[in-house]
């Protein structure tokens, strides 16, 4: 689903990501350690289409992306969710907001109506329509950001440390959802008992590469 | 100050049609600024007072507000009176009072206070978000809408960030007095406001774009005209006509 070759990225000159390559599978469940600042939101950005890479080749569904516009296609089939849930929510109610994604995908007011309701039903936030997005607790930020991503019905997903801000209901919350869901995913987490327990497939980045890992070598 | 402090309520001037809200507000105001006799312009206050007294707003933040207009008129009274030539009614030593000034200065003391009373009452009464569907569906330029969509909803995301910051200031002892030490971390303090608040919007495009954004925004809510709607309408341009009658 997607492949990543050879990709270079530098901020300033300083080399976060250093001849990467990658390959993730549709069905994939991955999580993705790394040190603080070892470039995973970096990464998570490439794939998105949100930086561009100095070099290298980003192909998702075995096309090659290349411009803005090839990015644009595919948004709708890789659901991300954003480190902070404040760059997330931007409308002021939280039935606006998670409608956002399916009416930018063409869904009526109707069918967005619908949507938003069976997401938010099965993130267990019913009733939270007309609640004031900047008023919500961080835990409950983060769910609403789960349901934006969620209510465009994503062919996968990529989290960038969900669980940071999260008590622990929530949290197994979280993790009854993605299991429950036939989505495939990757998690990028310093929590390790949530890794643990979400994913089949462990990678590694250091040093600018991503790596594959197991519970064995990890020395964290 | 509390940003939307008149929007919760459940009178019937809560549940009006925004788009009726800003047409008879708009009309109104034109009305009220373009006329200048001060007995009509007092005449208008009728219409706003009504409205408030039947959305049964809180008196006290109605006056805090009411205040922050007349403090800026009460500089005009403190200038127009002896500056406007015209009959003389008093002399105060050097100064001399005229009454063409009084007359101005009174016009538009109640001018503007019938004009901020009536938004108030009926822009102040609805959520800017609805507001500002209102106004896309009064065909105005998306670009202006989402301008002023986003700066409403940011100022308080710009005001979040500045409390953040002042607080880590204060955590670690600062406290302001006249000294260089304290311009230094305030000029860093509104140095990281803006590139925070510079960075924030390049990562909430980021954010929308992940979501299918393409620079249109879908509406939600439709509005339908109810019949009290038709009435209020109907009742307010009928005023708005008599004022502008005695122009
Ligand atoms: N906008 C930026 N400008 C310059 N450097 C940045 C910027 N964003 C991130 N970095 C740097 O890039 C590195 C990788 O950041 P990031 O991908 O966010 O790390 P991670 O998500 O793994 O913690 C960090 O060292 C960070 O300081
Ligand atoms: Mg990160």
């Amino acid at each position: 689903m997607i492949r990543l070759r050879n990709i270079c990225f530098s901020y300033a000159g300083r080399e976060i990501l250093d001849n990467l390559d990658m390959d993730i599978e549709a069905s994939d469940r991955i999580g993705l350690l790394g040190a603080n600042g070892c470039g995973k939101t970096t990464l998570c950005h490439i794939i998105m289409g949100l930086l561009t890479p100095t070099s290298g080749i980003v192909e998702i569904l075995g096309k090659p992306m290349v411009s803005e516009s090839d990015f644009a296609q595919i948004r709708g089939k890789i659901g991300f969710m954003f480190q902070d849930s404040d760059d997330q929510l931007f409308c002021p109610t939280v039935i606006e907001d998670v409608a956002f994604g399916p009416l930018n995908l063409g869904q009526t007011p109707e069918e967005a109506r619908k949507t938003v309701r069976r997401t938010l039903k099965t993130l267990r936030l019913d009733g939270f329509e007309d609640r004031i997005t900047y008023k919500l607790s961080g835990g409950e930020k983060r769910l609403v950001s789960m349901a934006t991503v969620l209510a465009m019905e994503p062919e996968f997903l990529i989290l960038d440390e969900p669980t940071t801000g999260l008590d622990e209901k929530t949290t197994e919350t979280l993790i009854d959802i993605l299991k429950e869901s036939d989505l495939g995913y990757m998690i990028i987490s310093h929590d390790r008992q949530f890794v643990k327990k979400m994913a089949d497939k462990l990678l590694q980045m250091k040093d600018g590469k991503v790596c594959p890992s197991d519970w064995n070598n990890m020395k964290m | 100050m509390e940003m939307e402090e008149f929007a919760a309520g459940d009178s019937w001037v809560h549940k009006l049609d925004p788009r009726v809200k800003i047409l008879i507000t708009l009309i109104f105001s034109i009305v009220v600024a373009l006329n200048n006799h001060v007995s009509m312009v007092a005449i208008s206050l009728i219409l706003p007072v009504s409205l408030i007294i039947c959305a049964r707003l809180d008196f006290r933040p109605l006056l805090v507000r009411l205040g922050i207009v007349n403090g800026f008129i009460l500089f005009l009274w403190l200038f127009l009176p002896f500056t406007t030539p015209g009959e003389i009614i008093y002399t105060l030593g050097p100064l001399t009072v005229q009454r063409e000034g009084i007359h101005q200065a009174l016009l538009i003391t109640v001018k503007s206070n019938s004009i901020v009373l009536m938004a108030i009452a009926m822009l102040g009464t609805s959520t800017i978000f609805t507001l500002v569907h209102a106004l896309s569906h009064l065909y105005v330029p998306d670009k202006l809408v989402h301008l002023f969509f986003f700066c409403f909803r940011y100022i308080h995301v710009i005001r979040e960030e500045y409390f953040r910051l002042s607080n880590a200031m204060k955590i670690r002892g600062f406290r302001p007095r006249t000294n260089m030490h304290t311009y230094r971390s305030y000029s860093y303090l509104v140095g990281m406001l803006l590139v925070r608040s510079f960075d924030r919007s390049a990562r909430i495009l980021q954010a929308m774009k992940c979501r299918g954004f393409r620079s249109r925004f879908y509406i939600l809510h439709h509005y339908e005209m109810k019949s009290h709607d038709y009435a209020v309408a109907l009742s307010s341009a009928a005023f708005s006509a008599f004022i502008l009658v005695f122009i």
